[in-house]
């Protein structure tokens, strides 16, 4: 939620342009007898939440960086501990070792969050969003409050429930038409159960080879069942948060557009595939941005089902900067860690852009 | 609107029931009937999906353990096997569950941070909306920037933070760091830019200073705005977990969530999944009544993120 405004900024464009542009805005500032420059006054009404935010923003940041150079453990005193230069950020990346080795996992298990939950969470966003924009349909606002329900619930309770839900004995393994499956401990990953389907349940020759700790055959793994079913806990609660933002973009869509591709004569469905859809690219925008960011922290579910088991398929990197700082008393490691963390968020967030921007051109 | 656009078999003398009807399947965007009889199943299905683990938690939290062991799955109470009980409700006061105290501790710091950042928000909100002062800009930059930093990022030197300042187990430790948020004071800015620079002069002109004019004209139009991160914040606060979890490792200082989140793996083989469950639902309980009181305050806060 807090990161919407900063990086919205492109959807906010395309979401002014759809609807009338808000009284106040637009108008030309009139530089009244008030808005005059008033140092004192300004920096009085600012400065308990500028402090604030200096002292447990600002510092804190320039902290984990100067952190992450020392072999501070978290124990004592970081300004007692000593540089160790970029030796955190070799440990993680060029040292081959059991630290690389975790630092490898946490990305590969991420990784699949990511691509996985992202597309399904915002598609399901925007299709419920339109299943409940529709005007014939009785009780709107009903089904609007319980899909938005799981938002405004504590992601701990929710892992509570989903660990019921899942139980070797519970609801799911009743429903699944399949043996009972004991998924909050089962590490196989997707795409191996998959292969092996097909009669493929070892590595072949070539995929023995390794490349940053795992072997090919690991990386191409996918998400562990485990995680999976994190994976649907994430996708079940943020689809009603994200159906806010796409029903936001619908009711600002002007109906006469609509009405004059029906008078055109297209259907019902080609209305929404090329005339509705289009006009929710600022929504799409904002909702995968959102998603990178937030799937690449998952840290709550992890902590409160499996803590990164089984055999490590759960492990996150934000649960691995938490455990290495809390756990096991390498904060500097941690910080490191954590860095890198926010390096591959930023460079999601741009490759993403980017994308967006060339579907734009397409289209 | 509708009205409007339907054709025009709507006469006066419809009962409204009626006329509300043909509107609806008289618009000429509604989809085919085919078409609607699947968007209502969908939405049936849908629904379902997102009640019915509500449903199976509260009824769990009332089953004895051996119910649950033998029907984990079942909407229904074995009578046999002692269910209903109110065993997993009992279970929430015991030497390792302090779950009165938790919900002290997660009731008074969810007040103390929503006061705090209502107040200092507004106070921001309204000097970066209204007053020029040196350094505006990058004092704006700095809000837009804060914003986009990851929790996790901050969990470390946070913790550094209240280690030195001695604030480790304390409400104190607790409480402040969650006062200052940059998204509170945006919300603010954007709403109070939009407000009629009028108000202020008349105000002005009737003598008012800065502080009466924010008090007695600005904040009662951002009534609105108040409420609307008045709410947001309660459920941020009340649902925050990896601040509480890395400010206090007593249990009895622990938040909801962070005891909650505890429980399991306390108990190897032998979890109350009733007295879990029982947890869970008590704790979504609060959220749940404001929430269903409230909603429209979320849908605006919503819309006022999305349009920044």
């Amino acid at each position: 939620m807090t990161a919407v405004v900063h990086d919205g900024s492109p959807a906010q464009g395309g979401a002014a342009s759809a609807a009338p542009p808000e009284v106040g805005r637009r108008r030309p500032r009139r530089r009244g007898s008030l808005h005059r420059r008033d140092p004192i006054t300004g920096w009085l009404f600012a400065a308990p939440a500028i402090v604030g935010l200096v002292v447990f923003l600002a510092i804190p940041i320039a902290l984990t960086i100067w952190v992450s150079f020392r072999d501070w453990t978290g124990l004592g005193s970081p300004f007692e501990s000593e540089s160790v230069g970029l030796g955190n950020y070799r440990e993680l990346i060029t040292e081959p070792g059991l630290r690389r080795r975790d630092f490898a996992l946490s990305l590969r298990n991420t990784f699949y969050y990511v691509i996985i939950v992202v597309p399904i969470q915002t598609f399901l966003a925007m299709f419920l969003a339109f299943l409940v924009n529709q005007r014939f349909l009785r009780g709107r606002g009903g089904f609007r409050t319980l899909l938005y329900f799981p938002s405004v619930t504590s992601s701990i309770a929710i892992t509570l429930i989903w660990l019921v839900l899942f139980y070797p004995s519970g609801i799911v393994n009743k429903i699944l038409p399949v043996d009972r499956i004991n998924f909050f401990d089962e590490p196989n990953g997707l795409i191996h159960n998959l292969l092996g389907v097909f009669g493929v349940d070892s590595a072949p020759g070539w995929a023995d080879r390794e490349v940053f700790e795992l072997s090919l055959w690991q990386w191409f793994s996918g998400p562990s069942v485990a995680f999976f079913t994190i994976m649907l806990l994430s996708i079940w609660t943020t689809s009603g948060t994200m159906m806010l933002i796409f029903l936001g973009g619908l009711q600002n869509i002007n109906r006469e557009i609509e009405e004059a591709a029906a008078v055109d004569g297209a259907t019902w469905w080609k209305r929404f595939r090329y005339v509705i859809f289009p006009m929710l690219k600022p929504q799409v925008y904002l909702a995968v941005t959102l998603g990178v960011i937030g799937t690449w922290q998952v840290f709550d579910q992890v902590y409160a089902s499996n803590q990164g088991g089984p055999q490590k398929t759960t492990l996150t990197p934000a649960y691995l900067v938490y455990s290495q700082a809390f756990d096991n008393s390498q904060a500097g490691l941690a910080a490191a860690t954590a860095v890198i963390l926010f390096f591959v968020i930023l460079l999601f967030t741009w490759v993403q852009r980017r994308v967006t921007g060339r579907s734009d051109e397409l289209a | 609107m509708t009205a409007t656009t339907s054709p025009v078999d709507i006469t006066p003398e419809m009962s409204a029931r009626r006329r509300l009807r043909r509107q609806r399947t008289d618009d000429p965007l509604a989809p085919p009937a085919a078409m609607r009889r699947f968007i209502y199943g969908a939405l049936v299905v849908a629904s379902a999906f997102y009640v019915l683990p509500f449903l199976l938690a509260v009824i769990t939290s009332f089953k004895t353990l051996p119910d649950f062991a033998a029907n984990a799955s079942s909407l229904q109470w074995d009578r046999e096997l002692g269910s209903p009980t109110t065993e997993g409700i009992d279970g929430l006061s015991s030497d390792r569950i302090l779950f009165r105290r938790w919900t002290f501790n997660s009731v008074f710091v969810t007040a103390c941070v929503v006061i705090g950042r209502v107040l200092l928000s507004a106070l921001a909100g309204y000097a970066l909306a209204r007053i020029r002062f040196p350094g505006y800009k990058v004092v704006f930059g700095l809000i837009l920037s804060v914003m986009m930093i990851p929790g996790i990022v901050l969990a470390i030197p946070r913790f550094l933070l209240l280690k030195e300042l001695g604030w480790i187990n304390t409400y104190t430790g607790l409480i402040v760091p969650l006062v200052f948020d940059a998204f509170g004071i945006f919300l603010m800015k954007q709403f109070m830019e939009q407000i009629p620079m009028e108000l202020e002069e008349a105000a002005a002109i009737d003598g008012a200073s800065r502080w009466t004019t924010f008090r007695k004209v600005i904040l009662p139009i951002a009534r609105p705005a108040v409420i609307t991160l008045t709410i947001l914040s309660t459920v941020g606060a009340w649902n925050e977990f990896l601040h509480p979890l890395i400010a206090a490792n007593q249990n009895d200082l622990r938040t909801l969530p962070v005891g909650l989140a505890q429980l399991r793996g306390q108990f190897g083989s032998s979890t109350p999944w009733n007295t879990i469950m029982a947890a869970s639902v008590l704790m979504t309980l609060p959220m749940a009544i404001i929430y269903f009181v409230f909603q429209r305050y979320f849908r605006e806060g919503m819309a006022g993120a999305v349009k920044g």
